[in-house]
C-alpha cells in the first residue's frame, strides 16, 4: 500500500490487514502508556482544508501514539481563495520533509490528485474528500461491525470478515463520503447492505452499486439488519428542495423512539445503531436512540484511534529508511 | 509598399487526391485555384509534390476561444491563429467570451484587426448575443453586422441565452441581417455547481453531475421557437444521444437547425474522469460510450451538420489544480483533424468527402463565409489543406503552437497529418510546419 486514497480500489487481503492491525492498536491503546515508537523521526502532516477538528484529533493521536512528528496545516476555505495552490501547498510539505499527508479537502478527487501528481512524494491519506470517500472512517465503521459481528457469532474477530452480515445504510447518500466508502468496503467483506434514502438524496446511478435500495426505513429494519448506521442530515438541504421540511425527514427516515421501541418489541437485540458524528440529535437520531445501549458512537470514535494507527503504520513503516536515498538520485 | 503581395506567387500541387477520389494536380495562382487537370505545367511556380496527399477544402471553425482581448496569458489571435492554420484551418470563427466581451462594434473589429494583421487565418468574430453575456439585454447585434467584422454568428457560449422571451427576440431579430444565433444550450439551475457528467461515474466519484436534460431540455425548447418565428438555430458542441434525436426530429419537420460536435465529443467518454485529471474537464462535460456512438452516427447521417473544435486554451495553473477549482475547456485546433479521421474515417463511417462537408463546407455556408467551403476545383478560392492520411504522430501539447498545454489526447498515437496549408493562395504551412503568414494589401506593416 502506497497511499490510501479510497476504499473502492482496497483489495480484501489490505483491507483485513488493516483491520488485524487495528486489533493489536487498540491493545496498545489498553495499556497504561499508550505509545510505540515505530514511527519515531517520521513527520505525518495533517492537511485540512476544511474543519474537521472530530477527525483531525484523531489523526493526531493516532500518529502520536506511533511516536511521529505531527505537523498541523490548517488550510482553511479554498486554495484559491487563500492565494496558494494545492500544487504549491503540496511542493512546501516535501521541501519540509512530510513522509505522510493526512488530506481532508472539500473538492471530491483532491487526495487522488495529490497521489497521482509529482509534486510530492509523501504517502497520502484520504480524511474525506468532498462528496467522494473517507477511507478510514468505513474502516473505523467495519472494525466496530466486525467486532459486535464476532460477539454475536461468539468467534474472534481477527482474520474475519462480515459475511452474512445485514447492514442499512440511511439518509443523504447523495452527499456523503462515508455512504460511499462504506458501500465499497462492506461489498469486499461480503456484507449485505441496503441504502435507505429519500430518491432525491440518493444518486442517479445508484442502481448500478452493488447493494439495495429502499426508500422504507420501517420496512429496511423490520428484516432484522444487525447494524443500522444513521447519516448527518444538514437541514439546509430542505431549502434545495430535497425535502420538504426537517420534521418530515425525521417522521420517515429520521432513527426516533417510536422505531427504537419497534426495534425492542421485534426481539432485535444485537442490532447496534452507528453514527460517523457528528449528531443532529431529533433530526436523524432520536436522543434516546443516540444513547441507547445499542448506541456504538462511542466505540466507533475509539476505533477511530487504533484503525488511523494501522493505516499510518502500513504505510509508513513498509517503507525502509534506506531506500529513501535512491528514490532521491531517481528524481 | 512595393513588394508583391504572397497571394500572388504560384503554386504547382502535383497528383493530390480530390476528397478521397481521383489524383489531380492544381495550379494556385492570384488566390486562386486557376487550373485542375493531370500533368498540369506552370514556368516559376513552386512545384509540391502531393503524391499520396488529400486535398481538402480549407477547414473552417464555428466554435474557437482566441481569448484576446483580455485573457492573452491563455492565448493570441496570434497564437491562435498559428495553431489553426496548422491544424489545416483557413478561416476560424473567435468566440464572444473575451474581455471585454465581443458585444460591440469596437470589440468585433478589434478581433477581425488582429486577426488580419496576424495572416495565418481568416479570424471571424462571433458576436455576443447579451450585453457582457449576462443574459439580461441584447446586444447591439445590427451594429456588429454592419461593422468591417460583418458578424453573421451570435452566441453567448459559456453561457445559455436561458431567457426564453429573449430567445425568442434574438432568433426573430438577426433574421434582419440574415444571421444566426450560437446556442449553448445549457439550463442554468439543472447545472448549479456541476462539474461532469451526471450518471453512473458521478455517483461514484461523488461530483456534482450534469445531466442530459440540462442540454436536451433547452435543443427541445429552441427548436421550438426556431420553428414558430421560423428562424436559424445553430446548437453548439452537442453532447448527448437525446440531444442527437431531437434534432433529428426538428430536421424531419423542417426547423432551420444545424449543429456542431466536437472532435472530443466524437470519442473520448467520462470514464476518464476517474483519473480526476483536469484535462478532461470541459463543458459540456464528456459522456458516455452510448453518447458518444450516437454522435458519430448523427454526424454521419447528417443530423449533426459540422464539426466546431471548441478551441479552448487555459493556462497551466488553470489545470493543475482540484478538480473543482480547474477551468473548463480543451484545447483542439491542432488534433481536430486527426481525431476525426480516428473516430470518423477510419471507423469506416465517412469517406474524405464528407469529412470535407463537416468541417468546410457546411461551417463556411452556417457562417456565411465567402471564400471558405467551397469545392477544391479550377475557380474556387484557393483556400485548400493537403493532408497525408497515413502519417501517425503522437501528440505532444508542448509542440504546439497554441499556448494552451491543455489537450486531453497527450500521449495519444493520431492518424493523419497536415501537409501544407494555404490560406487564399498563400502557404501558410508547409511540410507540416509553420512557413510565412499571409501580408493582406493594406495590412502591410
Amino acid at each position: 500500500m502506497r497511499h490510501l486514497l479510497s476504499t473502492e480500489d482496497l483489495d480484501k487481503a489490505d483491507a483485513i490487514r488493516i483491520l488485524d492491525t487495528a486489533e493489536e492498536m487498540a491493545a496498545v491503546s489498553d495499556r497504561e502508556v499508550k505509545k510505540l515508537p515505530v514511527l519515531r523521526g517520521r513527520t505525518v502532516v495533517n492537511l485540512f482544508f476544511e474543519d474537521s477538528t472530530r477527525t483531525r484529533i484523531s489523526f493526531e493521536a493516532a500518529a502520536k501514539r506511533l511516536s511521529a512528528d505531527v505537523i498541523n496545516f490548517a488550510a482553511k476555505g479554498s486554495s484559491v481563495s487563500k492565494g496558494e495552490s494545492l500544487k504549491d501547498t503540496a511542493q512546501t510539505l516535501e521541501a519540509m520533509g512530510a513522509d505522510a499527508v493526512v488530506i481532508r479537502h472539500w473538492a471530491s478527487g483532491a487526495p487522488a490528485r495529490l497521489a497521482a501528481s509529482d509534486w510530492i512524494d509523501a504517502a497520502v491519506v484520504n480524511a474525506g474528500d468532498g462528496t467522494h470517500e473517507h477511507p478510514t472512517q468505513a474502516l473505523l465503521d467495519a472494525f466496530t461491525m466486525r467486532r459486535n459481528w464476532a460477539r454475536i457469532n461468539g468467534t474472534a474477530s481477527a482474520g474475519t470478515d462480515l459475511s452474512g452480515m445485514k447492514v442499512a445504510i440511511v439518509g443523504d447518500v447523495l452527499h456523503s463520503r462515508v455512504a460511499r466508502s462504506n458501500l465499497w468496503l462492506l461489498r469486499t467483506l461480503g456484507a449485505d447492505l441496503t441504502l435507505v434514502a429519500p430518491p432525491t438524496l440518493l444518486p442517479v446511478g445508484v442502481e448500478q452499486w452493488p447493494c439495495s435500495v429502499s426508500y422504507d426505513l420501517d420496512e429496511t429494519l423490520a428484516t432484522g439488519p444487525h447494524a443500522v448506521m444513521m447519516l448527518r442530515v444538514q437541514g439546509e438541504r430542505m431549502n434545495a428542495a430535497f425535502f420538504p421540511s426537517t420534521r418530515e425527514y425525521s417522521r420517515r427516515w429520521g432513527f426516533d423512539d417510536r422505531r427504537l421501541a419497534a426495534l425492542d418489541a421485534a426481539g432485535a437485540r444485537e442490532t447496534i445503531i452507528m453514527h460517523p458524528g457528528p449528531m443532529n440529535r431529533g433530526l436523524e437520531i432520536s436522543a434516546a436512540a443516540a444513547d441507547s445501549p445499542r448506541s456504538t458512537v462511542l466505540q466507533q470514535v475509539r476505533n477511530g484511534v487504533s484503525v488511523r494507527m494501522a493505516a499510518l503504520y502500513l504505510l509508513l513503516s513498509g517503507e525502509s529508511s534506506s531506500a529513501a536515498p535512491t528514490q532521491e538520485a531517481q528524481r | 509598399m512595393t513588394a508583391t503581395p504572397d497571394s500572388s506567387r504560384a503554386y504547382l500541387i502535383k497528383g493530390a487526391a480530390i476528397g478521397g477520389g481521383a489524383r489531380t494536380d492544381l495550379l494556385v495562382r492570384d488566390g486562386v485555384i486557376a487550373e485542375t487537370g493531370t500533368g498540369l505545367a506552370a514556368a516559376g511556380a513552386t512545384v509540391i509534390d502531393a503524391d499520396g496527399l488529400v486535398a481538402l477544402p480549407g477547414l473552417v471553425d464555428l466554435h474557437t476561444h482566441l481569448r484576446e482581448p483580455g485573457r492573452e496569458d491563455a492565448e493570441t489571435v496570434e497564437t491562435g491563429s498559428r495553431a489553426a492554420a496548422l491544424g489545416g484551418f483557413t478561416a476560424v470563427h473567435a468566440m464572444a467570451n473575451s474581455s471585454p466581451v465581443a458585444d460591440t462594434a469596437g470589440v468585433v473589429e478589434q478581433v477581425f484587426t488582429l486577426g488580419r494583421k496576424a495572416g495565418w487565418t481568416d479570424v471571424r468574430p462571433v458576436g455576443a448575443v447579451t450585453v457582457g453575456l449576462a443574459g439580461e439585454r441584447l446586444a447591439e447585434l445590427g451594429a456588429m453586422a454592419d461593422s468591417r467584422a460583418r458578424v453573421r454568428v451570435f452566441s453567448d457560449d459559456g453561457m445559455c441565452v436561458h431567457d426564453p422571451v429573449l430567445m425568442r427576440r434574438a432568433l426573430e431579430y438577426v433574421k434582419a441581417f440574415d444571421g444566426v444565433i450560437a446556442q449553448h444550450a445549457q439550463e442554468p439551475r439543472l447545472t448549479d455547481g456541476a462539474q461532469m457528467n451526471e450518471g453512473a461515474v458521478s455517483a461514484v466519484l461523488g461530483m456534482t453531475g450534469w445531466p442530459a436534460v440540462a442540454e436536451e431540455s433547452i435543443i427541445a425548447r429552441d427548436v421550438l421557437l426556431a420553428q414558430h418565428v421560423d428562424s436559424r438555430l445553430h446548437v453548439c458542441h452537442v453532447s448527448t444521444a437525446g440531444s442527437v434525436e431531437i434534432i433529428r426530429w426538428a430536421k424531419q419537420r423542417g426547423i432551420k437547425v444545424t449543429a456542431e460536435v466536437t472532435p472530443h465529443h466524437l470519442w473520448l467518454t467520462d470514464e476518464l474522469v476517474r483519473s480526476y485529471d483536469p484535462v478532461y474537464k470541459v463543458n459540456p462535460p464528456l459522456r458516455t460510450d452510448e453518447d458518444v456512438k450516437a454522435l458519430r452516427a448523427g454526424l454521419a447521417d447528417g443530423t449533426i451538420d459540422i464539426i466546431g473544435t471548441d478551441h479552448a486554451p487555459h493556462p497551466s495553473e488553470a489545470k493543475e489544480c482540484e478538480w473543482a477549482q480547474a477551468a473548463m475547456g480543451m484545447t483542439g485546433l491542432e488534433t481536430a483533424l486527426s481525431v476525426v479521421q480516428h473516430t470518423m474515417i477510419e471507423s469506416g463511417l465517412m469517406g474524405w468527402d464528407d469529412f470535407a462537408r463537416v468541417t468546410s463546407t457546411a461551417p463556411a455556408r452556417i457562417g456565411q463565409l465567402a471564400g471558405h467551403g467551397q469545392p477544391v476545383a479550377s475557380g474556387s478560392a484557393a483556400n485548400v489543406t493537403l493532408v497525408d492520411p497515413s502519417a501517425r504522430w503522437t501528440v505532444d501539447p508542448h509542440q504546439m503552437a497554441t499556448m494552451g498545454r491543455n489537450s486531453p489526447f497527450a500521449g495519444r498515437e493520431l492518424p493523419g497529418r497536415v501537409v501544407a496549408t494555404f490560406y487564399r493562395g498563400h502557404p501558410t504551412v508547409l511540410d507540416g510546419r509553420l512557413n510565412t503568414p499571409l501580408v493582406s494589401e493594406g495590412e502591410q506593416h
